[in-house]
């Protein structure tokens, strides 16, 4: 195949993962829309032995199918996304996150795997909503940003783009599952105090005790943290360093870099001190969150510096 | 007691409390906060230290705002009192956070386990069960399951309690996280205070700069460094080689390379040694580093005055404008008779006519088709007043610009072409050079905020990770049977201490050799 061939089938694999996701999102959607009007499931003790266990209504079959069609599309997405991030990479023969819409596409895909994976090990399909949602804006304002695959520009002929960015990504999608997992925090919790016991009906009851969540969000935060200290505060400066002659020089990247940092530093924190637990911290994740999307959104396209890669 | 001696008094207090509040973990996360908050401006506004000309063009197109900006440190947020008065008392803050922890520490790490508390079922996590082994045997069983944590046994009227802790570590992590934060800002000063960043523009075809102040276009250094400890090292530029996406390509005119070649000499009378600089491989002379910051086109101009003197004849380096290389110039000659001479004007790298049009426009950076356009002054430079002047910009106000009736005289020249000026004598554009902007610094002691921030790194891996844990067993003998309660304690709450419980009394049941018995009952 030759490289404008590989550019050509990374396009359509990005652009059918978009759909795909899109389709996703209406799944999970329509798992927790079936489910609006059901009770949640008693403990297991309460119901006895086996065969006295309630049958599954109509409505709680149909919310499950749905959410065992959305997993199935966002696996699918992430496959065929997976694909088009390599293929892309093989196009211009070189670490496949060089711009806005290649990092666009990459961090998509390492946050669905990321979601796959804690899928697996602690059940958090429940965010699957906000996750497909997210991942289709993303790729889709990606595709405005799009530039054909090829070459870089000097100042990223480094082995550190490859290092330096992937922390980024791998950071920033969890970020972003942590982000995803204390807005429904934010909700159930709220949920959880104003909701009289015999009102607590549809899928939000369904779903883990905002105290879980929350412990989720956490763990998910404490795995970023260190992988952005190292991508933003090592990483960088050693190749500013190489490239510039300086490892700390207040580019507005880096300065969003370091808010983005002081922020987690903050929630991370506010998680160990009394009386910011919870909702405070769910706020603050979610302000880490919108300052790392603002350093990849708005620093690119209307702050500049020495990080403008976006065209 | 006198008044004098209560208002003391009130001041220990006052400062007690100043203190107490300044260290407490809620004033620590709204400084935290607030530096993110402060840090803002300084990436919206251009900054001094980072691009001068970007601010200085902020005063032109904001005349009322700017100055107002100006005087509340807007262009150099990161060097502003107030910045700084953020992070100095997050700095104080930290360290009257750390000392007193790092003593309870010390203390804490050479201290025992607490003894068991009188009623297990209180804990998060407790169990109980019998065995047939004696006590003794599920002492020894316990140190097993245990592990590598502290443990003290106590002997309790015929009560054996196993006191245990592990986890450590913990807080040890955390210490060096923000210890390492200091020791990172000290790195971060020391840097500053003794390093020294200029920068040199120098042309390709043997163009020349030797390590010394007046060769510097621009030069900052800290205030504890010294200008005459300038490493005295000497460079030739043979070779700038600039390489972009062709014309007509996807991303046509994107660079794709750009390296500086030529030799230097680390200092005067050592042998030449050759230099191969690209953008991200700078050349280490000693602790001085010399990097690749930019490059652009240097015509070479040969001017001939009007008495038929060769009044100049040098490259000069043409500043890029535009990703096309559009590029602006000036050229001084102060030697020219009668009147000196002055040129401003643009060089475009591959010039393309636009619709009949008298001006061109560069289509592409690179140089496919050259060409220079200069107005011309005659008059007084203004140069013997003393004040240095910018090789950049052209002081016009004792000029007189030459006109070709009613527009502005200009020369328009490829290379090899000549033109005559106006009074006589003439001006050719003899060759095509390029230069080269390096970037010339040292920063001493760069590896400490490295090392520091990897140590912070480890140091807060380790406190996300570990467990601070305490145990406690008691075993009492009942009949023939042996009744064993077990309580877990994490000195950070968790939700799956339960779990964790599960998974400590099958170790050590294991240990206890339970589990077959389990499997016979």
């Amino acid at each position: 195949m030759t490289l404008e061939n590989l550019a050509q089938v990374s396009n359509y694999a990005v652009a059918s993962a978009t759909g795909i996701l899109a389709l996703a999102f209406v799944a999970y959607v329509a798992q927790w829309g079936f489910a609006r009007n059901v009770a949640p499931e008693r403990e297991r003790v309460t119901a006895g032995s086996a065969d006295e266990l309630p049958q599954a209504s109509v409505p709680v079959e149909r919310s499950n199918m749905a959410g065992g069609i959305g997993l199935s599309l966002t696996t699918l997405a992430t496959i065929v996304l997976l694909v088009g991030v390599v293929t892309r990479g093989l196009a211009a023969e070189r670490a496949p996150w060089g711009n806005m819409y290649e990092f666009g596409c990459a961090a998509t895909v390492a946050a669905l795997l990321v979601y796959l994976a804690l899928v697996r090990v602690w059940e958090i399909d429940w965010v699957g909503p906000i996750i497909t949602a997210f991942g289709t804006v993303v790729l889709g304002a990606s595709a405005m940003v799009y530039v054909p695959a090829g070459p870089l520009v000097p100042a990223l002929h480094s082995y550190w783009l490859v290092i330096h960015v992937f922390g980024a990504i791998i950071s920033g999608s969890a970020f972003f599952i942590g982000a995803a997992a204390s807005v429904l925090y934010l909700i159930k919790s709220r949920a959880e105090r104003n909701t009289p016991e015999d009102k607590r009906v549809g899928f939000l009851w369904r779903i883990p005790a905002s105290a879980k969540i929350d412990q989720v969000a956490y763990r998910v935060h404490a795995f970023a943290f260190p992988i952005w200290t190292f991508a933003a505060l090592i990483a960088g400066p050693i190749w500013a360093q190489y490239a510039w002659g300086r490892y700390w020089g207040w580019d507005p990247k880096e300065v969003w870099a370091f808010i983005t940092w002081v922020v987690y530093a903050g929630y991370l924190h506010a998680r160990a001190t009394a009386g910011w637990k919870g909702k405070a911290a769910a706020i603050l994740a979610l302000v880490g969150f919108a300052t790392f999307v603002f350093n990849f959104v708005g620093v690119n396209l209307w702050v500049g510096g020495m990080h403008s890669y976006a065209k | 007691m006198s008044e004098n001696a209560v208002s003391e008094l009130g001041r220990r207090e006052l400062t007690r409390w100043f203190w107490r509040q300044l260290t407490s973990m809620r004033t620590a996360l709204m400084l935290l906060l607030l530096l993110a908050i402060a840090a803002v401006p300084g990436s919206l506004v251009p900054q001094r230290g980072v691009d001068a000309r970007a601010v200085e063009t902020y005063f032109l197109d904001h005349p009322k705002s700017a100055p107002i900006l100006d005087d509340l440190g807007f262009f150099s947020v990161y060097s502003s009192p107030w910045f700084s008065a953020v992070y100095l008392l997050l700095m104080v803050s930290l360290i009257g956070c750390i000392l007193p922890r790092s003593f309870v520490y010390l203390r804490a790490a050479r201290a025992r386990p607490p003894k068991a508390p009188r009623n297990f079922s209180r804990l998060p996590a407790s169990a109980s069960f019998e065995t047939d082994a004696s006590p003794d045997d599920v002492v020894a069983a316990a140190r097993k399951a245990l592990g590598r944590s502290r443990i003290d046994v106590a002997d309790r009227e015929g009560v054996r309690e196993v006191s245990a802790e592990k986890g450590f570590l913990r807080e040890a992590g955390n210490l060096v996280f923000h210890i390492s934060i200091v020791v990172v800002l000290i790195g971060v000063a020391v840097g500053t205070l003794f390093g020294y960043r200029g920068s040199v523009i120098v042309t390709d075809g043997g163009g020349q700069f030797a390590n010394s102040l007046p060769q510097y276009d621009e030069f900052s250094s800290g205030t504890l460094f010294d200008t005459d400890d300038l490493p005295p090292f000497a460079l030739t530029l043979d070779k700038v080689t600039a390489r972009f996406q062709p014309f007509g390509s996807p991303q046509a005119g994107a660079p794709r390379e750009f390296r500086a070649k030529g030799t230097y000499a680390a200092s005067p009378g050592e042998d030449d040694k050759p230099f191969d600089i690209t953008v991200n491989h700078p050349l280490a002379i000693g602790s001085t580093s010399v990097y690749l910051l930019g490059q652009g086109y240097a015509p070479v101009f040969k001017i001939t005055d009007a008495q038929g003197n060769v009044v100049y004849n040098d490259a000069v380096p043409f500043l890029p404008a535009d990703a096309t290389y559009t590029s602006n110039g000036i050229i001084k000659v102060p030697d020219a008779q009668p009147e000196q001479l002055g040129f401003q004007g643009f060089f475009l790298p591959t010039a393309v006519s636009q619709g009949g049009k008298e001006l061109s426009t560069s289509a592409h950076p690179a140089a496919a088709n050259p060409l220079v356009g200069l107005n011309v002054w005659r008059g007084d430079l203004g140069l013997d007043e003393g004040t240095g002047q910018s090789v950049f910009i052209l002081d016009k106000t004792k000029m007189e610009q030459y006109q070709d009736g009613a527009k502005a005289f200009r020369v328009s020249l490829q290379p090899g072409m000549a033109a005559d000026l106006p009074d006589g004598g003439s001006i050719e554009f003899t060759e095509l050079r390029q230069f080269a902007r390096f970037q010339i610094g040292s920063a001493p002691l760069v590896k400490v905020p490295l090392f520091g921030i990897i140590a912070g790194l480890i140091g807060l891996m380790t406190s996300l990770t570990i467990k601070p844990r305490r145990t406690w067993i008691r075993a009492r003998q009942d009949g023939s049977r042996t009744v064993v309660d077990v309580a877990v304690l994490d000195r950070v709450p968790r939700d799956d201490l339960p779990a964790d419980l599960d998974d400590f009394l099958e170790r050590f049941k294991d240990a206890l050799g339970e589990t077959e018995e389990k499997a016979t009952t």
